[in-house]
C-alpha cells in the first residue's frame, strides 16, 4: 500500500500542548513539510518567539535559539550575517512582532536582511490570556479592551504587510490563513516562496498567517475558522503584497 | 610599534587582532570613535560584520545572534545605552553566550551629560538586568590597558561562556596614549563549541534556551550558573597595588580615577605621607583577598570614585566592620585634579593621624 500522509522527519515525535482549534500546529507542520520538500534541515536556523509558541523548539527539528520577546529579528539578522549560508527563520506572533518588536522588523525588512519571518496574526495575546494586540480588529473584545476596541483609545490594527511594503528592503510579503484546506495548501507555497526568496538573497521575506485562537476569541474551532473568512479578512485581505523577481 | 590612538579606536583594533568578526552597536557619545574605527577596520576583515542598529536593543540582540553563529562579537555603549542593553546581557548569562560589550561610562542618571564618571558601578557588578547573574567586569586605567583588556575580555567570555564587560568612561575613551598590539592576530581557541548553531548537519538539532518552565530545572539552572560565578571568583580576580608596602593609608579606587589618585599619591609621597593603593582591575569578581590582607597592617582605607559612592559597598563587604573608611566622591562627570585630590587625602591622613596619637 502507498503511503500517503505522515509526519514530516523535520517535526519532532511530539504532541502537541496548543489548544484545540489551535493554528500554531497546522503552521508548524507546514513549515516541517517545506523544510523536508526543499531539504534544507541541515541548513536551517529558526528563532522562536515569547508567546505560545516560545515551545516551537519542542516540536520544529531543527536548530533553535530564544530570543527576548520582539527582538527575533535582531537574533535572526546576527545569525544570518555571520552563516549567509545558511537558511534562517523566525517564528513571530502578533505582539511580538508588531507591538514590542516593530522597530526591529521594520528595519531587519528595510535594510533587506536575507531572513524570513513568519507572522503569525491571530489579533490577540494568546499566551498571556487574550489581552489586546496591535492587530486586534476595532469592535473586538479582549481582556484590555472589555468594551471593544476603539480608534480613539487604542488605534487601528496595523497592517504589517502593507507597512513593511513600502521599504526598500522587503522583497516577498505575503498574507495567508490557516482556516481551511484550500487556505492551507496556499499557506504552503507562500512558505516556500519564501525560502526560495532567501535561498536567492533577493530581499526580506515575511509571511502573515491568519490563525485562529478559539480559547481567546471565545468561539468554537469552527466559528474561529468562519470567523477568520468573514471579519478578520476583511480587515487584513489574504494575498501577495509584494513579490520582487526571484 | 607604538601607535598613537584614542582609546575607543584601540578597542576597536585590539578586538578585531583578538578575532573579533561581528560589531553592532547604536551611536551615543562618548564612544563614537569605537563603532567608526570598526565600520572602516571590518571591512578589511574577511567575514567581517558591522550594523549600525536601529537601537541598543537590536545591537545586542545582534550580537546574541552572531554569539550563537559561532563569531567573536561585540557592542559598545555609554550609560544610557547600556541601560538598554540589560535585557539582552541577562540573555547571553542565561543561555550562556560569549560576549563582549563596552561601557564608556559617562554623568548620570538619566541623560546626564557626556563627562566621565563612574556612576554604572553598580549596575555593571550587580547584574545589571534581571534575574539571578554576574557579568564578569572589567576596569582598565590607560589606552594599553583597554587594548590589552579588549583581547582578555573576549577569551574570558570564551572560557566561561558569560558576558563580559570593560567599563571605562569618556576619558579613557577619548584620550590619546601610544598603545602597542601584538602583532600577530590572534586564532580564537574555542574549546567547547557544542553550543554553535550552524544547521543540524550529521548532528541532532540544537537549542539554545532560557526558558525553563520546571521550577526545579529552572533552580539547577541557576545552581549552575552560580557555581560558574563561583570559579571565575577563584580564578579571576585581578588587581594592581602601588606603594602598599610601608603605606599606613591605602587608597582604593579604580579606572580613571585610579590614575588621578596615583598622581596625587605621588604628591604626598614627596611631601613624606606613607600613602599607598590598591586598584581593583577586576570589579567583578571584586579584589577581596587583596583588601582583607592589607587590613591587617593597614587601618585607614581612603575610597575614591566619581560616583558618590558605589564601588564604597564592596569595599565595606571586603572589610566587614574592620579598618576604617574615608571616601572621597565626585560624581556627575567631574574629574577632579590630582593637585585637589591629594589636598583631601592629606586631610584626612593627618587627621587620623592625630586621632591615632
Amino acid at each position: 500500500m502507498k503511503k500517503v500522509y505522515t509526519r514530516p522527519k523535520s517535526l519532532k515525535d511530539a504532541p502537541f500542548h496548543y489548544c484545540p482549534g489551535c493554528g500554531h500546529s497546522i503552521i508548524h507542520r507546514l513549515i516541517a513539510e517545506v523544510i523536508d520538500e526543499m531539504e534544507l534541515q541541515e541548513k536551517a536556523i529558526c528563532v522562536p518567539p515569547a508567546g505560545c509558541a516560545v515551545l516551537a523548539y519542542d516540536y520544529i527539528d531543527v536548530d533553535m535559539v530564544e530570543a527576548p520577546h520582539g527582538r527575533g529579528a535582531a537574533v535572526a539578522t546576527g545569525i544570518k550575517r555571520v552563516r549567509p549560508e545558511n537558511l534562517v527563520f523566525s517564528y513571530q506572533g502578533d505582539g511580538d512582532l508588531a507591538a514590542i518588536g516593530t522597530a526591529e522588523t521594520f528595519h531587519a525588512a528595510n535594510r533587506g536582511e536575507l531572513i524570513t519571518i513568519f507572522f503569525v496574526n491571530n489579533a490577540v495575546y494568546g499566551m498571556t490570556g487574550g489581552q489586546m494586540a496591535p492587530t486586534t480588529l476595532l469592535g473586538q473584545k479582549t481582556t484590555t479592551s472589555p468594551a471593544g476596541r476603539n480608534a480613539a483609545r487604542d488605534g487601528h490594527p496595523i497592517k504589517v504587510c502593507e507597512v513593511l511594503a513600502v521599504l526598500g528592503g522587503s522583497a516577498y510579503l505575503e498574507r495567508v490563513a490557516v482556516n481551511q484546506p484550500a487556505a492551507i495548501k496556499a499557506a504552503k507555497k507562500a512558505i516556500a516562496r519564501a525560502f526560495q526568496h532567501q535561498l536567492k538573497k533577493t530581499g526580506f521575506s515575511l509571511v502573515e498567517i491568519l490563525s485562529p485562537c478559539p480559547t481567546n476569541w471565545k468561539m468554537s474551532p469552527v466559528e474561529s475558522c468562519t470567523w477568520i473568512d468573514e471579519v478578520m479578512s476583511r480587515e487584513f485581505p489574504l494575498g501577495v503584497i509584494k513579490d520582487s523577481k526571484c | 610599534m607604538k601607535r598613537l590612538m584614542s582609546g575607543n579606536s584601540a578597542i576597536g583594533e585590539a578586538a578585531v587582532l583578538a578575532g573579533c568578526t561581528c560589531y553592532f552597536g547604536y551611536p551615543i557619545t562618548p564612544q563614537n570613535e569605537l563603532p567608526e574605527y570598526l565600520a572602516k577596520r571590518l571591512a578589511e576583515v574577511p567575514g567581517g560584520v558591522f550594523i549600525q542598529a536601529e537601537s541598543e536593543l537590536s545591537a545586542i540582540n545582534m550580537v546574541l545572534g552572531a554569539s550563537v553563529a559561532g563569531a567573536r562579537a561585540m557592542t559598545s555603549s555609554s550609560s544610557p545605552g547600556i541601560s538598554l542593553k540589560q535585557e539582552g546581557i541577562s540573555f547571553l548569562a542565561a543561555q550562556e553566550l560569549p560576549a563582549v560589550i563596552v561601557n564608556m561610562m559617562r554623568g548620570g542618571p538619566g541623560m546626564g551629560n557626556i563627562s566621565p564618571a563612574q556612576s554604572d558601578y553598580f549596575q555593571a557588578t550587580r547584574g545589571g538586568g534581571h534575574g539571578d547573574y554576574r557579568t564578569i567586569v572589567l576596569a582598565p586605567a590607560s589606552v594599553q590597558e583597554l587594548a590589552d583588556m579588549t583581547a582578555r575580555a573576549f577569551d574570558l567570555a570564551d572560557t566561561y561562556r558569560t558576558p563580559v564587560m570593560i567599563l571605562g568612561d569618556g576619558m579613557l575613551g577619548q584620550m590619546m596614549e601610544p598603545v602597542t598590539f601584538p602583532s600577530k592576530k590572534k586564532e580564537r581557541q574555542l574549546a567547547h563549541a557544542d553550543y554553535v548553531l550552524s544547521g543540524a548537519a550529521g548532528r541532532p538539532s540544537r537549542r539554545i534556551r532560557s526558558l525553563i518552565l520546571d521550577p526545579k530545572e529552572e533552580e539547577e539552572h541557576n545552581w549552575k550558573l552560580f557555581r560558574k560565578y563561583q570559579r571565575i571568583e577563584q580564578l579571576e580576580v585581578r588587581h594592581e597595588t602601588f606603594l602598599l608596602d610601608d603605606a599606613v593609608m591605602a587608597v582604593i579606587a579604580y579606572g580613571t580615577a585610579a590614575r588621578i589618585a596615583r598622581g596625587a599619591i605621588k604628591r604626598l609621597r614627596e611631601e613624606g605621607l606613607k600613602i599607598g593603593m590598591i586598584r581593583p582591575i577586576s570589579l567583578w569578581p571584586f579584589p577581596v583577598k587583596i583588601i582583607q590582607q592589607t587590613a591587617r597592617h593597614i587601618h585607614d582605607f581612603f575610597v575614591f570614585e566619581m560616583s558618590t559612592g558605589q564601588m564604597l559597598e564592596d569595599v565595606k563587604l571586603a572589610l566587614e566592620g574592620s579598618g576604617y573608611i574615608h571616601f572621597y566622591g565626585r560624581p556627575g562627570g567631574v574629574v577632579p585634579t590630582p593637585v585637589e585630590l591629594s589636598r583631601i587625602i592629606s586631610r584626612h591622613y593627618h587627621q587620623s593621624q592625630k586621632r591615632k596619637k
